[in-house]
């Protein structure tokens, strides 16, 4: 059986799964925002498989795509230069224990 | 052929390193195969024949991003605590469990309409022109160098000493 669109999706569902797990699981911020990463990737590989399967001429998923790194760039960027500032004033990046505006 | 062998090869890769940097204790370690999980969907989009996002995705991610993420575990010492779960751990393995299921059974039932024609390549000149050229993306390039600046001047902010 030659590789198609779902052998794509389901690949990309499954790195979304392991994504959302740690993003939900995890306890260092920097490993939340590392599956926040993955999460983005996988979305990425479903929109290029659609790209390249259900309009191989048009290449709209990719210029998504290319959106998308701009935005997970960004995203990286001031992610992590929060922790540090929070790291900073308080020495800890555990997420359960930065709960200043918890009530 | 060849690139069903690359197919199964790369995702074995991509799925292994996402589960060891949920599953690895050590913070850096994960970073290492966050790496080796960038690499693998680089590879994916070479079998997708999409070249030009292949580069950026080693260039961005692979240069880049796990750069930034190794420098934030150097500069907040957290190595030794490791990365440990919190008491979601259970709820969010049955919360990604079902969105899998639920997703897997949707994507299997559902009829695809796949084209049969044979995809652009290079892709990197349709890319320019869908994204400079006429009728195409040109705002969205323009705001997305607004919010990269946005992020850099941001980041540099938070960062600084006061």
């Amino acid at each position: 059986m030659s590789i198609g669109l779902e052998h794509y999706l389901i690949l990309s569902a499954i790195l979304f799964s392991i994504g959302l797990y740690g993003a939900l699981a995890k306890r260092n911020a920097i490993v939340i925002l590392m599956c926040i990463e993955i999460m983005l990737n996988a979305v990425n590989i479903a929109m290029v498989a659609f790209s390249r399967y259900v309009t191989p001429t048009l290449l709209t998923g990719q210029v998504f795509t290319i959106f998308i790194i701009v935005v997970a760039a960004a995203e990286a960027a001031v992610g992590l230069a929060i922790i540090i500032a929070i790291y900073r004033s308080r020495e800890t990046i555990e997420s359960d224990k930065i709960d200043l505006m918890k009530w | 052929m060849g690139l069903d062998i690359a197919f199964w090869i790369l995702a074995v890769v991509g799925i292994g390193a996402a589960l060891a940097v949920v599953l690895l204790r050590n913070v850096f370690h994960t970073a290492l195969t966050l790496v080796l999980c960038f690499l693998a969907v680089a590879g994916i989009y070479v079998t997708l024949s999409a070249d030009f996002l292949a580069v950026a995705q080693v260039l961005i991610y692979v240069g880049g991003i796990s750069v930034l993420v190794i420098l934030a575990i150097m500069l907040t010492r957290e190595v030794q605590r490791g990365s440990t779960s919190n008491k979601l751990r259970i709820p969010a393995f049955i919360v990604a469990i079902l969105f899998l299921g639920v997703a897997v059974y949707t994507l299997i039932n559902t009829t695809w309409s796949v084209s049969t024609a044979s995809p652009t390549e290079p892709t990197t000149t349709a890319l320019a022109g869908k994204l400079l050229g006429e009728g195409g993306f040109v705002l969205p390039v323009e705001i997305a160098a607004c919010l990269l600046l946005a992020a850099i001047i941001g980041a540099i902010v938070l960062v600084r000493e006061k």
